[in-house]
This record gives structure tokens, sequence and C-alpha cells, in this order.
């Protein structure tokens, strides 16, 4: 159980959150959605205490984030944000294994290899596992750091637009293994995504955001209307059910 | 494996050993093992107190680049880009003045103080670079450096110490005694610190958002780190002085092979600062014997050419 509170967020003069509430119960897929600077990353980063909170509450399972020691955290909650750029050079099994770090802190022990073997397997990375990140191409690395961000094995994980330089195969790939995740391990995963269709097939749950507050939430079917698109994104698509799903089409 | 770790094990000892001969008055193992004076007094006197200072500062300062690199995100960055070994310099030296009787001990304490201070100006003014450009990073730290060296210059001037100032800012063995280096063994410990948060070191070196999602206080290893730093860099200055560049190449050539996973990297960087800096430091006494180079002119020259060689490197990963 995630649990929101009257969160606003500050950035310089700008308020970029406002008053934001929401609580969503555990297992399933949550999207976060809206147009650029409507604070969806700053939402990501305050739950996940990359940013302090200026007001407001957030818990995880009753753990407050504010009061609730970081290491213990990490093993609830572990995030994903959009610059991942990492200047140390490590192969991607290192990567991989400095996720586990939450558990092992620093001494590796059996299980957490064998967590780390399937989770290579999962991403298709075990080819790769010896090769340096900076010799990975874009969709490689983001991979890696997905990979890394999943050996972790918090109940509650969030990805800031995971599928950043991926092709269609592996975008597709990646949103198959973590509702797999989600279902089979009854995982919380919070997302944000731009393709609204990626979104509309893959997740449980919406929450818009439009200047900081949230305007739209509720399950896919009920926000995937061309008035709720319309008022989310300030554009008019169509909106098609094919085979049972709802498609937004906007491409032209 | 094993024959690996063997043979590097051989390679330093030999140039360990080797090191012993090499100096002005004529010296025998054998000679000194029979106990014939003289020949024991060289040995344990200066040789030894000498190769032993020159392996303990090779490894640690080559240490403790790789951990400011670590926590700059930068690989250009160690305690003479840093403005750090500046600092330590500057700190001794307000000890001279202000404490004039005060022990090596105290002096480099203050000169710790110093290092750290300056060293965290320096990752103030960081925070303010555009990351899209790391070659600015060393720049700004040697900018930084020779202001507090200049600030240094002129106190020297105004109190008479220049000369004293000379020996800290000019790294060189050639003044190594018995009872004069054995500070630096605790560089030897500092490095052992490093070593046991090596695992934390890395996931600095990974960024901050990653170091907090995996549970770390950041603000608490970057300050460890920064103090193994200043007090390694403020016992070297104290005793041997100021010597650039090894803690920028070391890393670097290290993490060509090995990558930054600190657990694994530094014992080999450790290794390797040991071995290039009993190199230099032979190359320095043979080049013109019976006289001998500082041992900060011989690597200045080694390493202004690895450091260019970096900074134009095409795949310049910073």
């Amino acid at each position: 159980m995630i649990k929101v509170q009257n969160i606003s967020k500050k950035l310089g003069a700008k308020l970029v959150l406002d008053e934001v509430n929401f609580s969503l119960k555990k297992g399933g897929i949550t999207a976060i959605i809206g147009a650029n600077g409507a604070g969806k990353s700053t939402l990501l980063s305050l739950m996940a205490r990359l940013l302090p909170l200026d007001c407001g509450q957030i818990s995880f399972d009753d753990l407050d984030t504010g009061k609730t020691p970081s290491d213990v955290l990490a093993k609830k909650i572990s995030i994903l944000t959009q610059s991942n750029y990492i200047s140390a050079r490590l192969t991607v099994l290192q990567l991989v294994m400095f996720g586990r770090f939450p558990h092992h802190k620093g001494r590796p022990q059996k299980a957490d290899h064998a967590h780390v073997a399937k989770i290579l397997e999962l991403m298709e990375l075990d080819e790769i596992a010896d090769r340096f990140i900076d010799q990975l191409s874009g969709g490689q690395q983001q991979r890696a750091y997905i990979a890394m961000i999943l050996s972790q094995d918090s109940d509650y994980i969030l990805l800031d637009e995971p599928l950043n330089n991926l092709d269609m195969k592996h975008a597709r790939n990646i949103m198959q293994s973590l509702r797999k995740i989600a279902d089979e391990m009854n995982k919380s995963i919070i997302l944000v995504i731009h393709d609204i269709n990626f979104a509309a097939a893959y997740s449980d749950l919406f929450i818009a955001l439009k200047d900081g507050k949230i305007i739209v939430q509720g399950s896919v079917d009920e926000v995937m209307t061309e008035g709720n698109i319309e008022l989310i994104y300030d554009m008019q698509v169509d909106i098609k059910t094919i085979d049972g799903k709802k498609h937004a089409f906007y491409y032209t | 494996m094993f024959l690996k770790y063997f043979f590097a094990f051989i390679f330093l000892l030999f140039l360990f050993v080797f090191s012993l001969f090499v100096g002005v008055s004529d010296f025998d193992l054998f000679g000194a093992w029979a106990d014939e004076g003289d020949q024991q007094l060289i040995l344990l006197a200066s040789r030894l107190p000498r190769s032993f200072a020159v392996v303990l500062t090779g490894s640690a300062l080559a240490i403790v680049g790789a951990i400011m690199q670590m926590i700059a995100h930068n690989k250009f960055v160690e305690p003479t880009t840093a403005g750090t070994m500046d600092s330590a310099a500057l700190g001794i030296l307000v000890a001279t003045i202000f404490i004039p009787t005060s022990s090596l001990m105290i002096k480099m304490l203050i000169a710790t103080v110093f290092a750290l201070v300056g060293s965290w100006v320096f990752l103030r003014i960081l925070r303010r670079l555009p990351v899209t450009n790391p070659l600015l990073v060393p720049l700004v730290g040697i900018m930084l450096g020779g202001i507090i060296g200049a600030v240094a210059n002129f106190i020297a001037y105004e109190t008479d110490l220049i000369q004293y100032l000379t020996v800290w800012m000019h790294g060189d063995f050639s003044g190594i005694l018995r009872g004069r280096y054995e500070m630096l063994w605790l560089t030897f410990g500092l490095s052992l610190c490093a070593y046991f948060i090596a695992d934390q070191l890395t996931i600095v070196g990974m960024g901050k958002d990653m170091a907090v999602n995996l549970g770390l206080n950041y603000r608490t290893i970057v300050s460890l780190g920064l103090i193994i730093v200043a007090m390694v860099t403020a016992i070297i200055v104290a005793t041997v002085g100021m010597i650039p560049f090894i803690g920028l190449i070391i890393p670097n050539i290290v993490n060509r092979f090995m990558g930054d996973n600190l657990r694994h990297a530094l014992p080999v960087i450790a290794y390797i600062g040991a071995c290039f800096t009993l190199i230099c430091d032979i190359f320095g006494r043979l080049i013109i014997y019976p006289y001998e180079v500082p041992i900060a002119a011989i690597i200045g020259v080694i390493g202004a050419a690895v450091f260019i060689y970096l900074l134009l490197r095409r795949d310049v990963h910073a």
C-alpha cells in the first residue's frame, strides 16, 4: 500500500507539485502520464526520497519515507531515474550485483548470485554480462540498469521512462517482463511512460498529472477517453477500440 | 591466477631490493648481514627507510587518486588537480608559523584540516560546472591549487620560510632517513580503511541518486573518503613533499583493463602505484649519478606526458 498525502514541491520559484494525494494498493503496474513538465519525474523522485519533501507525507506499507532509515527503504523501494549516466566503469554483472547491495552489504552470498543470474537471463544480458557498460549500446545499457533495479528485489519499483533508448522488440520484452514480475512476484511497479499506447497495453492504472496536479486517475479503460486525453495533453486524438483494447491515434 | 600474483610479488620484491643498492656509498647486502658497522647503518638508517617510503607513497597516492575520482565523478581529479596538495602545504606552513615548536604529528593534523577544507571548496565549485565538459574540472582544480599555492608562497616570503615551503612543494625521497619517515606507515592503515569501504566508494562513483536508491548515506561516505584523502595527502606533503600525477595516471591505467569496481581494482592500483614510483625513484637516482633528480621532477615529466595522452585520447570517459 502506497500512501501519498498532501505533497507539494517547489523547485526554485516554480511549484512543480501542488497538493498531490493518492493511494495505491500493492501489486500491479501503474503508469504516471502527462505532458512534459507536469511533475512526473519529481513525483517519482520524492517517493524514492531522492528529493526532500517540502510538506506532506509518503509511506510504503506504513514505512514513512521521511522517518525510515535509508538502508531499510532500499529493500522496500527502488528507483531508476532518467539520467542514469554512470561515470564509474563497471561490467554488467558488477552493476547488477550492486543492485543486491542492500541485501548483501558487500558480501554477496549464494542466493545473491542465483538471483543475479536469473535477472540477467530475464533481461537477455547473460551473454554480455562481462562487458563494460560503457562499451554497450544505449539500449543494452538501459536494460542493464533495469536489471540492476530488478535485482534489488524491492516490493515497490519506480521506473522513470524505462523504455528510453529501446527498440520496439526490447521495449515490448521489457514491458512483458515487468508484467510478469508484477503478476508472479506480486511487485508494485510505478512507471513514467510517454507512449500512451504502450502504457495502456501493459498497465492496470493511470495517474495523469498536469501542472503539478492529478487531474485524472483510474483504470486504463476509464482514463483512455478522447475527453480525458485532450484534458491531459491539450491535443485531440481518436480513441479506437481494437480487439477490446483502447488505442489512441495521434500520429496524424 | 596464483602464478600471476606470485610473479607480481617477485617483480615488486626485485624492484625493492634493487632500490636498496642504488646510492652513492658502496653497499652490499652480505656485508650488512654480517654486521660490518657502516654497512648495516646504511641499510637500516637510509636505504630501507627510503625504499619503504617510496612504496608507501606510491601506493597511497594512487589509491587516493582513485577515491577522489569516484567522489568527483571525474577521471582527471587527484590531489594536485584539486587543490588538495597545495592546501596541505599551506596548512603545514601555517602550523610552522603559529606553533613553531609543534611536532610533525600536530603539523600533519593541521595540514589535514587544510586539505579537507581545500577539497571541500573544490567539490563546491565542481557542482556549478557543467557535467558535459569533464576537462573543465581538472583545469579549475589546478587554478584553485595555483591560488592556494600563491597564498602559501606570499606568506612564506613574508616570513622567510620559502626554503621550507620549497621542500614541501617538491617531493623528494633523498631526505628520507630512519626517524623521519615512520609517519608514512599511517598511509598504509588509511589505505586499508579505503579498501574496507571500497564497495561504498564505488557506489558513490555511480552517482548520488543511485547511492541513495541503494540505501547509502551519500554524505557520510563522501566525507569518509575525503578524510582519507586529506590525511594521506597531509602525511605525504609533510614527509616527502608534493608529488603530482601518480594519483591521476595509475587509476586511469588500471581502469582501462579492470574497470572501477574498487573492491577488485584498489589492490592493483596500490601495487602498480608502488612499482611505478619505485621505478621512477631508481631512475631519478641513476640518471645523473652520483647526483639525483627529485622524484617530483621525474614523475612530473612522465606524468604530464601520460596526462596529455589521456586528454587527447578519443574515447574520453570522464
